[in-house]
């Protein structure tokens, strides 16, 4: 049986960087690739922080709107949660 | 020639009511069922003189007691409503049944006015409830303590296409699929391996390989024969495998591929033979795996991924469909399942705006993250239901939805219209405009035909045995020159 449970995960922040940086690299292919870089790597690479910020901030805002809607109690509510087999 | 892959899905919803002693699953049903209002208040009988449930499409009959209620429960217990839907309580399950549809985008809007259906008979029913409780009712398909229910899509086959090959085929693409068409589930159940999560909320359920059953023993390949349209020409396939999806996404490619991939067993376009050994086996481990990285074994030798052997597949869509001419719908199906399956190949949690499993996975992650929890958490058990929760202020799936971070399909507008209205090119027209225009004479009703009581006059049985037949462009005229149901029934036999 194939297990993950020990292999690391990387971390939210580092997922999202990863995502981003991925979504880059699809763009820039998208754009032509024809290797001109405009705008020096210190600048890229300030933008690619601010834009994990800013989606480190979303992810932030999203567990705080999870956690006012998720059901009190979860553990009763889930133990209760019980259905007759159907198709 | 593959005929039209006309389609429908049935979405067994899961239900309960909060802090109620006495819940019964069944009366609930009924309750949620009956709060459902359309325009009209006739009392319409389900048809189950045309059902056989009981037909195995190997080629035999199983014997066994057909169900047919009473009338009083059988009114009771089921709603055609004016959109061309079915929409009834399946044992101790709501169950709506979308109307039948020739796209997969149509689908989509369909299948997403079925959850605001159930969802408005919730609201309404739960003022009928005592104070303090409260009516839940998830689409998902599991209780996560060994409990599940279906999600059933149906397409139309040729009848000439042999089962044996339908089930040859089939096979590896359904123990497969569940990588892009999984609704993710946390830990397992069904005597399975423990996991923390997994990609299907049902691939825990199937034990054999084909078989008539759908409520125990479940098989991967469900052999029910019953059409519903002319029986020489069609069979209808009843998809049992499937999971109940939240992502538009995931519904337009999981139709869309599996379309695609029946089209092709009709044509002879599956080339390369990608038997498992083990199906069965294969369908729970594949599941097991979210990094999809997991080999099974081939019926001759080699071992592939689930990915690889989905890439087979769609390599063999992408030959059979550049020697034709296809719809733009089949057209973006197959740019969105190469898209797809470049980032399973590459990272799967790169699907995290398209694939529910995925979205799921990602959002439990963030969560735990920051929060310190564990995939044995409540919170996060919670969240695994909440996420197919379908009251819009609180279902998880419809947060990210209101927050633009799942890729959509369809349109808000669109999705509201098809509450009241069928589709327009196959026989739902018909039966959607004779409730919505003549509800009073609608005697009953059944897939394949619709009859009207007149008077004193005898019941009179109008039979649709073309799926594609009754459409807008067939009947508009004759609806509309028929001021009442015994014109409209005069003038379809002139």
């Amino acid at each position: 049986m194939a297990r993950i449970a020990n292999s690391r995960v990387p971390n939210a922040d580092e997922r999202l960087l990863a995502r981003f940086g991925a979504a880059e690299s699809t763009q820039k292919q998208k754009g032509g690739g024809d290797g001109g870089d405009d705008g020096g790597d210190a600048e890229g690479g300030q933008k690619l922080k601010e834009k994990g910020e800013e989606l480190k901030a979303e992810m932030d805002a999203l567990v705080d709107e999870i956690d006012e809607v998720l059901e009190e109690n979860a553990e009763e509510f889930v133990k209760n949660y019980v259905q007759r087999g159907g198709q | 020639m593959a005929v039209p892959k006309v389609m429908g899905t049935e979405i067994e919803y899961g239900i309960t009511v909060r802090n109620d002693r006495d819940f019964d699953p069944i009366s609930s049903c009924v309750l949620l069922v009956n709060a459902y209002r359309e325009d009209h208040d006739a009392k319409i009988l389900w048809d189950y003189d045309q059902e056989n449930p009981l037909a195995d499409a190997r080629g035999f009959q199983v014997e066994g007691e057909k169900y047919t209620p009473n009338q009083q429960e059988n009114i009771a217990r089921n709603k055609t409503l004016i959109n061309g839907a079915r929409y009834y309580v399946d044992h101790a399950h709501p169950e709506y049944s979308c109307p039948e549809v020739t796209n997969v985008r149509e689908l989509v809007v369909h299948e997403k006015a079925g959850e605001r259906i159930v969802e408005i008979s919730r609201r309404e029913a739960q003022a009928l409830l005592p104070k303090g409780t409260q009516m839940l009712i998830y689409k998902n398909n599991s209780d996560r303590k060994g409990n599940s229910y279906g999600s059933h899509e149906n397409y139309l086959m040729d009848r000439r296409t042999s089962f044996k090959q339908i089930v040859e085929h089939l096979l590896p693409f359904f123990a497969t699929r569940q990588v892009y068409t999984g609704a993710g589930k946390v830990g397992s159940e069904n005597r399975s391996q423990p996991c923390d999560y997994q990609l299907a909320q049902r691939s825990d359920f199937f034990e054999t390989e084909v078989a008539l059953d759908t409520m125990v023993k479940r098989p991967i390949i469900n052999t029910r024969d019953e059409p519903h349209a002319d029986r020489e020409k069609y069979r209808r396939l009843h998809v049992i495998v499937g999971d109940a999806n939240m992502s538009e996404y995931t519904i337009y490619l999981r139709n869309g591929a599996t379309a695609l991939v029946l089209a092709m067993i009709e044509d002879g376009a599956i080339t390369r033979d990608v038997s498992l050994r083990d199906p069965v086996r294969a369908i729970r481990e594949i599941s097991h795996d979210p990094s999809c990285k997991l080999e099974v074994q081939l019926d001759r030798g080699p071992k592939v991924t689930a990915v690889q052997l989905q890439r087979e597949f769609l390599d063999m869509a992408l030959a059979y469909t550049s020697s034709r001419e296809i719809d733009p719908i089949t057209k973006d199906v197959l740019v969105k399942w190469q898209y797809v399956m470049e980032r399973l190949e590459r990272d799967p949690m790169e699907l995290s705006r398209e694939i529910d499993w995925v979205i799921k996975k990602a959002l439990i992650e963030n969560f735990m993250d920051r929060k310190g929890a564990d995939w044995g958490s409540p919170q996060v058990e919670m969240m695994d239901l909440q996420y197919h929760d379908i009251r819009p202020d609180k279902g998880l799936y419809y947060l990210l939805e209101r927050k633009g971070q799942v890729e959509r399909i369809a349109d808000d507008d669109e999705i509201t219209a098809a509450i009241q209205k069928p589709p327009e090119d196959t026989r739902a027209y018909f039966r959607g405009e004779c409730l919505r225009r003549f509800p009073d004479e609608v005697f009953g009703v059944n897939w394949d035909s619709i009859s009207f009581g007149i008077g004193d006059e005898p019941i009179k049985r109008i039979l649709m045995a073309e799926p594609l037949k009754g459409s807008k462009v067939h009947v508009e005229d004759l609806l509309s020159s028929s001021t009442s149901a015994a014109e409209l029934v005069k003038n379809l036999r002139a």
